[in-house]
């Protein structure tokens, strides 16, 4: 089953919901039609085609609710499952933290993250884009490893209460790493896109072999705190464990880093540099997104730090309810502000410091402090007197995003950025730190 | 699941972060029927269907792997029941060299004309991706094992467990945990059921019934005073076993400063235990930065085995594969092929074992058709093999493959993961107590939390959920905010002692996360308490 209109979906959706005898029913699907071609040592190593769609049926008697899946769509096969969902419902126990699906919702117009020409890649075109990127490889004295996906996805929900959302999307995404042969020197580049026509993938390959080269014969400097500038794809992988880790909940319960004794929270003090802006907005032609959540809320463009001020946490709807609060969905289609200056002048700017191409293997420490630890990987270079000078051995950091953004010197201008870590994209600018804390050596490259 | 899926789903992340786009509840599954898993015959005909049309489309080698995989979690906080979540996936895989190069393609419809349009798509990806292919795929040879079946040896399925049972065990732990002192508790059963049957050109049709489980919990306390928070997490094991796992025994625990468990698990025990122990913890003495000789118990020691040696001794890893996610290796085929590379001192010897009974990675064939085999990896110190599967075992002279191919669902392509790898325990008797006994300055460490390593396995970092200082052979007290940080090589070469058999249990994750599309594989890592000396450890506590 290929990517379904808005039309076949709604017609699915009320099937299966004319099935219904529950309180409330909340019938969903969503599929994807994708490709990838995955390569190293300079050669194909593993590809793919993976189709697949799925239903989910949830059906709530009271505070009791049952939920069941299928892939199959004659009309006796959603009957079935309709009518399983019931049953499982029966079995379960009372929730009390159940919440009653949403009625009819205003969702703002669908921005454009479906891409025809994306949807429409075929093998052929992978194969060729690698084929170039192999070359670059071969030219340049270097071993490639890498992957280039893409993917077209839909989704759609509607309940017994009256709602329907529909949404559609495509992605294409690289990334690339270049070793030199004799394994002294490594870059990396990666990058994601809703079009493809925006994945340069020869100029992001050209980026990787440059840093790859730039690396060999890195120095080991002494661990310690150093001014850093964090490009896009790096500092991504630590901004993301703050915005992501806005959950109102633990935040009132006394278990985050938001929290405070006596029962409160962080929620409209200062947290960090008050030139920080962090917002969502699914709208955003860069990064756009669905405008609805997966339980139905409309997702809308809202402020989560303004002028370095916590504004708003993100609510579960039982959450919400239960605090009389307005039930704020997490982000989606995050955006950083930052400033015209590009990288390149970030770093002439910068007296001593380091260039973090890549941070990686990030796991928290402590949760009290929001405290992560990781390593550079694929270029990482030593700047001086707004120069970059000479390639430095990889260090382990450990640090805290809260800490990294209070120690803020300088903000460039944003960019789409993937996580390395966890595959979302957000607009992020490159950021230079002062004293982010390096606790030790690796001899890795 | 990933992870930090599975994190965000249970609730047992608190404060970390947890991004994610998939719905909460997953994808529920039918309760029909679904344990009785498909007739193989209407299977092995499906699978000729895909043999066939890849064949006929130029496919010189075919395999087919029709998937059922379920997941079942009970999912609690203090006196509720949250979820009570089932999900299943069920389609096809299908991998072929056409042109001496690999294609795949996953459908999950699965009527003739649908697996031979997924057979012929992967055949046409494999002659494309051939314009670009290096040097022609090499599989080693394999023997087909004609009609043969295989099931995880469970005393019990947890499926079919009453629900009530499941649900009053957690709600009992929590209530346990809360007249402790908690403030806090989650608590899960989370079971796993692959179906899987596989066929190949090579002759075989293999059908395999596995089974998994992981019951954990997490107790948090909270200082009102100062805002301190801590959580003791659970010291269970995910394990390749059914619900017996949860039934306690008195022969499987060994008592010391905290209970620890062997192949049953007191949950309501252990909760018990730990309510104090996380009230204790917040109180505990901020460790001083320094060198200590570490004693590290199997509860925690599984993660430092599974990231500083499973991962390195990885074929595809060491041959580049891995270069661009999961990163490459520090044990290169030169150390191997030297026959002197000291890895570790002579107390370390490593064992690879796809077969160790009540493990997560034990099964009967792989997912490539290969039967399920045990081997050294290190030997009194000495790298002398790695992990491999049939298109790499040419590389370092195998006449067979080692049967580490897995992939974590039907939609997903198999490649190489890792077996469990297990640290052998002594053969002079020694115990825990002794042991310590013998420590001057040191840290006794149990339980797993946070883990870190580059991407050629040299540094790593890694914390644990106990700390008990030692000082002049006893225990004095507990200590907090503890993370030790070494060098894999001069680590294993700090290992001075391993305690004897009596001591030797398995850990465990479900989570081991590996390759583009990422894909996650279950596996277990034993060992017996091991003692480790001058280690630099860190102190982990900041001010926001």
């Amino acid at each position: 089953m290929a990517v379904l209109t808005e039309e076949e979906c709604r017609t699915l959706l009320k099937k299966a919901l004319s099935y219904s005898k529950a309180n409330e029913c909340e019938v969903s699907i969503s599929g994807s039609d994708g490709g990838n071609l995955r390569y190293a040592r300079n050669t194909v190593s593993t590809s793919g085609s993976i189709s697949q769609t799925s239903m989910v049926i949830s059906s709530a008697y009271g505070k009791k609710l049952g939920i069941v899946t299928t892939n199959e769509y004659s009309d006796t096969a959603i009957e079935k499952a309709v009518r399983q969902s019931e049953e499982l419902a029966g079995f379960a126990p009372e929730n009390p933290e159940f919440v009653s699906f949403l009625g009819p919702q205003t969702y703002a117009p669908p921005s454009k993250a479906f891409d025809q020409a994306t949807a429409d890649i075929t093998p052929k075109f992978r194969t060729d884009k690698v084929s170039e990127t192999l070359q670059v490889a071969k030219n340049n004295k270097l071993i490639a490893a890498g992957y280039l996906q893409n993917s077209a996805g839909f989704s759609a929900m509607m309940n017994s209460h009256g709602l329907f959302a529909y949404n559609t999307s495509t992605d294409a995404s690289f990334s690339i790493t270049l070793r030199s042969e004799d394994g002294t020197g490594s870059g990396y580049s990666t990058k994601d896109f809703n079009e493809v026509s925006k994945l340069d993938t020869l100029a992001f390959t050209k980026i990787a072999a440059q840093k790859a080269t730039a690396s060999k014969g890195a120095k080991a400097i002494e661990p310690g705190k150093y001014t850093v500038i964090l490009e896009p794809a790096a500092g991504i992988v630590l901004l993301e464990q703050l915005y992501g880790g806005l959950d109102a909940r633990s935040a009132d319960e006394g278990r985050s880093f938001l929290s405070k004794p006596g029962g409160k929270t962080k929620l409209g003090e200062k947290l960090v540099d008050e030139r920080i802006n962090i917002y969502s907005d699914p709208s955003n032609p860069e990064l756009p997104t669905a405008s609805w959540t997966g339980d139905g809320r409309p997702q809308e463009k809202t402020s989560w730090i303004e002028k370095g001020v916590l504004k708003n946490l993100q609510y579960s709807r039982y959450w919400a309810q239960k605090q009389g609060v307005k039930a704020v969905p997490s982000p989606d289609g995050v955006i950083m502000d930052g400033t015209n200056a590009t990288l390149e002048e970030l770093i002439k700017g910068t007296e001593k410091g380091i260039l973090v191409t890549r941070l990686w293997y990030i796991r928290p420490v402590d949760p009290q402090t929001l405290l992560y630890t990781g390593l550079t990987r694929d270029g990482t270079f030593y700047i001086e007197n707004g120069q970059i000078k000479f390639p430095i051995k990889n260090m382990r950091f450990n640090e805290s995003p809260v800490i990294m953004l209070n120690n803020l010197d300088a903000l460039g201008k944003p960019e789409r950025a993937v996580s390395g870590e966890s595959f979302s994209s957000a607009m992020i600018p490159p950021m230079r730190i002062r004293d982010f804390t390096f606790t030790s050596l690796s001899d890795a490259v | 699941m990933k992870r930090k899926d599975f994190l965000y789903l249970t609730g047992m992340g608190f404060g970390a972060t947890m991004l994610s786009r998939i719905p909460v509840f997953g994808s529920p599954v039918q309760h029909n029927g679904i344990l009785n898993g498909a007739d193989t015959t209407l299977k092995k005909k499906m699978a000729d269907v895909a043999l066939n049309a890849a064949r006929s489309k130029g496919a010189t080698y075919t395999d087919v792997r029709i998937g059922r995989y379920l997941n079942q979690y009970v999912i609690t906080r203090e006196n509720k029941v949250e979820n009570l979540v089932d999900t299943e996936s069920f389609g096809m895989g299908i991998r072929v060299i056409a042109n001496g190069c690999w294609g795949f393609a996953a459908t999950d419809k699965l009527d003739d004309d649908s697996i031979a349009k997924a057979a012929a798509m992967a055949v046409a990806i494999a002659k494309e991706n051939s314009r670009i292919q290096a040097e022609p795929v090499q599989l080693v040879p394999q023997k087909g094992y004609g009609e043969v079946s295989w099931k995880t040896p469970i005393e019990k399925n947890g499926f079919e467990v009453p629900m009530k049972e499941k649900t009053d065990l957690l709600l009992s732990v929590n209530d346990a945990a809360m007249k402790g002192g908690a403030n806090y508790v989650n608590s899960i059963i989370f079971l796993v059921n692959e179906q899987k049957y596989f066929a190949s050109t090579e002759g075989s049709y293999i059908d395999q019934d596995i089974h998994r489980i992981w019951p954990t919990f997490a107790i948090t306390k909270i200082d009102d005073k100062t805002g301190n928070f801590e959580t003791r997490q659970s010291l269970s094991a995910p394990r390749g076993m059914g619900y017996e796992y949860l039934e306690p025994r008195e022969s499987d625990k060994l008592h010391g400063v905290t209970t620890r468990y062997r192949d049953r698990y007191d949950m309501l025990e252990d909760a018990k235990a730990g309510a104090p122990q996380v009230a204790e913890k917040i109180k505990a003495k901020s460790v001083e930065a320094g060198k200590y000789d570490l004693v590290l118990d199997p509860s925690h020691l599984w993660l430092t085995i599974h990231e500083s040696v499973g991962h390195p001794s990885e074929l595809d890893r060491v041959l580049g594969y891995e270069a661009n996610f999961a990163g490459t290796s520090f044990l290169t085929l030169d150390k191997w092929k030297s026959g002197k590379f000291n890895f570790g001192s002579k107390n370390v010897n490593i064992v690879a074992d796809k077969t160790q009974p009540g493990s997560l990675g034990a099964v009967g064939y792989d997912d490539e058709g290969v039967e399920a085999k045990k081997w050294d990896i290190i030997k009194d110190g000495i790298l002398v093999n790695y992990q491999a599967i049939r298109d790499q075992a040419h590389i370092i002279g195998l006449k067979e493959s080692q049967g580490c191919c897995y992939a974590d669902s039907w939609s997903d392509v198999q490649f190489q993961r890792m077996p469990n790898v297990s640290l052998q325990p002594g053969k002079d008797p020694l115990s825990v107590d002794d042991m310590i006994k013998n420590v001057e300055k040191g840290i006794y460490i149990i339980g797993d939390s946070s883990f870190s390593i580059d991407q050629q396995r040299y540094n790593f970092q890694f914390s644990g959920q106990l700390y008990y200082e030692i000082k002049n052979g006893k225990i004095v007290g507990m200590l907090n905010d503890v993370a030790y940080q070494s060098n894999t090589q001069e680590f294993w070469n700090s290992c001075a002692a391993v305690c004897d058999k009596r001591d030797y249990r398995l850990g465990g994750s479900f989570f081991d996360g590996k390759g583009q599309p990422e894909q996650v594989s279950a596996v277990s890592h034993g060992s017996a308490t091991s003692l480790f000396k001058g280690v630099n450890v860190i102190n982990t506590k900041r001010k926001i």
